[in-house]
């Protein structure tokens, strides 16, 4: 079971997590011969401090009933979890090597058929909430006191499903369904706000009977304080974080370009990101 | 719908029932002391005997959107309160939510109209249930154009041919209220996702007894006879054995089978009626993609002349009408079937 306690040098090796992200993100997305670069780096950090600090998660056992549950209802920023999941021993990291081959079990949307540790499919957006909010009353039902994560993507809020699944929460007050927004400000034909438009995110959510935080999702003493700050009540209101974010951060040239929501680097401009990314 | 005895419409076709409601203080007690349901409502058994799994099995927990009292699924919410889940007029939350709670070992049961089931919630049936192979129940009543002169938006008359499109789901019509008894209890340890496909709780009696022997995937051989065989589903196998008892008085033996379930398919027993002699489908249902599709693939895998002809509502929308009228407007009921395998065997001589 991993259990991590704030320490001084949490936040340093957080930071190596987040980059080893983006970095087997470049290595995976080679692979396949293009991955979604930009959507995963800017959930990198949110990534590494839910799976190295947050998530009540044991390895060891992919079943374990009272694990906490997270699902990515971004799902194509899987290409940016599976390491984690694999440095954090579900399965072999090995198996990464056939990433989007014929018969891999890892596509660039997760599988929970296939994969240990993802506790749902995803890749149909709109989806998550719901199926979490289903997770978090099961929990009710029989009587465990785990919690459910939900990342949503930014541009995903347009989907109806997500304000019915709001809506559905907070009727029901589930406190232990948290829901994090990657805010990064940029859907596939450009900003959200000109594509449609999300603002006021926290009003929306607070007018169906949410709790909001906003935080900077790179900013891993702020996302540690957002973790934090959860309230424990089963009966408390369920509960949002925005993380703003920036698309491809980490990657001068992917940062704020939605040109880079799928690409592929060619080998000399794979090479120089790779640097980039390690400070070398 | 203003009253519970609201009028019956011309052709005796009372159309009250439907949303049962409970604007009168009477009518809601009688909802409540004699079960509406039981009575004028005999087929809509899913929250009694649901409510009855659930006194022994912890897994079974129910969803309804806003319809708990018109397909009855209160009278499971009555009796087992924190297991019960009225999720409001949101069709697709609900079956996602269902998954979720199966995922982590509940067995869900979802239950609204199947043209809101399954036509709405289509992407989430095939997405969150059946593709990652969650044990959720799709209850979908009031199929067909059983809801009458509510029109197409409540019709759901390609259902079967959506729900037969997905892998790793079975789909399976309920005839009557005993054979859904025998379906819910089979489908508690059934692995992966189901849609169960029930008329609109005024179903008369084909069992009468919830049959023992009931197992998703095996067609019921309900009559024997050598110059056809029809094979019908859910709200269809009522009349087409009227139909046998009226072709039976014209001297033709016409066997009646239920194929219940149209996923895993009974292909042993369509092969087997296809070899005794013409075969005629019987559906409320498109005749494109349901029953009539299923069994046309079948014999058309199966290499060898078959005289089929596929019996359901034509490719169209339905025109308004109480549903005993549409039933007879498209020879959906006893003595339309009669005739239509009539008419099917004498082409054929």
């Amino acid at each position: 079971m991993v259990t991590t306690l704030r320490s001084g040098d949490l936040e340093e090796r957080l930071e190596r997590h987040a980059r080893d992200v983006r970095l087997e993100t470049l290595r995976l997305a080679r692979i396949a011969g293009a991955g979604h670069y930009s959507g995963t780096f800017s959930a990198a950090e949110l990534f590494a401090a839910l799976y190295y600090y947050q998530l009540r998660i044991d390895p060891a056992r992919p079943d374990w009933p009272d694990r906490d549950r997270f699902i990515l209802s971004k799902g194509h920023a899987a290409i940016g979890l599976y390491p984690i999941l694999a440095e954090l021993g579900f399965f072999d990291a090995s198996e990464l090597d056939t990433y989007t081959r014929l018969g891999s079990a890892f596509g660039d949307h997760p599988d929970m058929r296939l994969i240990a540790g993802v506790d749902f499919s995803s890749g149909s957006l709109g989806h998550g909430l719901s199926i979490g909010l289903g997770m978090a009353l099961a929990g009710r039902v029989s009587g465990r006191d785990y919690r459910t994560y939900v990342m949503v993507g930014d541009g995903e809020l347009a989907e109806g499903q997500i304000w019915e699944a709001a809506m559905a929460a907070g009727h029901f007050r589930t406190g232990r369904l948290v829901c994090i927004v990657d805010r990064n400000g940029l859907g596939i034909d450009g900003p959200t706000e000109r594509v449609m438009a999300q603002e006021p995110i926290e009003a929306r959510f607070t007018s169906f009977g949410w709790s909001c935080q906003r935080i900077a999702g790179h900013d891993l003493a702020q996302i540690l304080d957002a973790f934090d700050a959860l309230d424990d009540g089963d009966d408390a209101p369920p509960q949002l974080i925005v993380a703003d974010t920036v698309k491809g951060h980490g990657v001068a040239r992917m940062e704020n370009d939605v040109n880079w929501h799928v690409g592929n680097l060619g080998p000399d401009d794979y090479e120089a990101v790779r640097q980039e990314i390690s400070g070398e | 719908m203003a009253r519970n005895d609201a009028k019956r419409d011309a052709d005796g076709q009372d159309q009250s029932d439907v949303f049962r409601g409970t604007d009168s203080t009477d009518a809601a007690k009688r909802s409540t002391e004699k079960g509406i349901s039981t009575r004028s409502v005999p087929a809509f058994v899913a929250g009694e005997e649901l409510a009855d799994l659930a006194d022994h099995d912890g897994r079974v927990v129910v969803l309804t959107a806003d319809l708990a009292s018109a397909n009855r699924l209160n009278d499971f919410g009555a009796r087992h309160p924190t297991r019960f889940f009225n999720m409001g007029i949101a069709e697709k939350n609900m079956i996602s939510v269902a998954a979720g709670m199966a995922s982590t070992g509940l067995v869900p049961f979802v239950g609204t109209f199947a043209s809101f089931a399954a036509l709405l919630g289509f992407e989430q049936i095939r997405t969150d249930c059946a593709y990652p192979g969650m044990p959720v129940r799709i209850l979908g009543h009031h199929s067909g154009m059983s809801l009458g002169y509510y029109g197409t938006s409540h019709h759901a008359l390609e259902d079967l041919a959506a729900m037969r499109a997905v892998a790793d789901l079975t789909v399976a019509c309920a005839a009557d209220a005993n054979q859904l008894r025998a379906m819910l209890r089979a489908s508690l340890d059934l692995p992966g996702a189901a849609y169960v496909r029930l008329g609109r709780g005024r179903d008369p009696e084909v069992y009468d007894t919830v049959p023992a022997n009931f197992q998703f995937g095996v067609a019921a051989t309900l009559r024997d006879g050598e110059h056809a065989t029809i094979i019908a589903t859910g709200s269809q196998v009522k009349p087409s054995l009227e139909a046998a008892d009226i072709l039976a008085e014209r001297g033709l033996r016409v066997a009646v089978v239920d194929m219940h379930t149209l996923k895993p398919l009974d292909v042993d027993c369509i092969r087997a009626a296809a070899a005794r002699g013409p075969v005629v489908t019987v559906e409320e249902h498109s005749v494109i993609g349901g029953l009539g599709g299923a069994v046309a693939e079948t014999l058309a895998d199966a290499g060898f002349p078959a005289a089929l002809y596929r019996h359901g509502v034509p490719d169209e929308y339905v025109p308004v009408g109480p549903p005993a009228a549409l039933y007879a407007h498209y020879r959906l009921d006893g003595p339309g079937v009669a005739a239509v395998v009539h008419e099917f065997l004498e082409s054929l001589a």
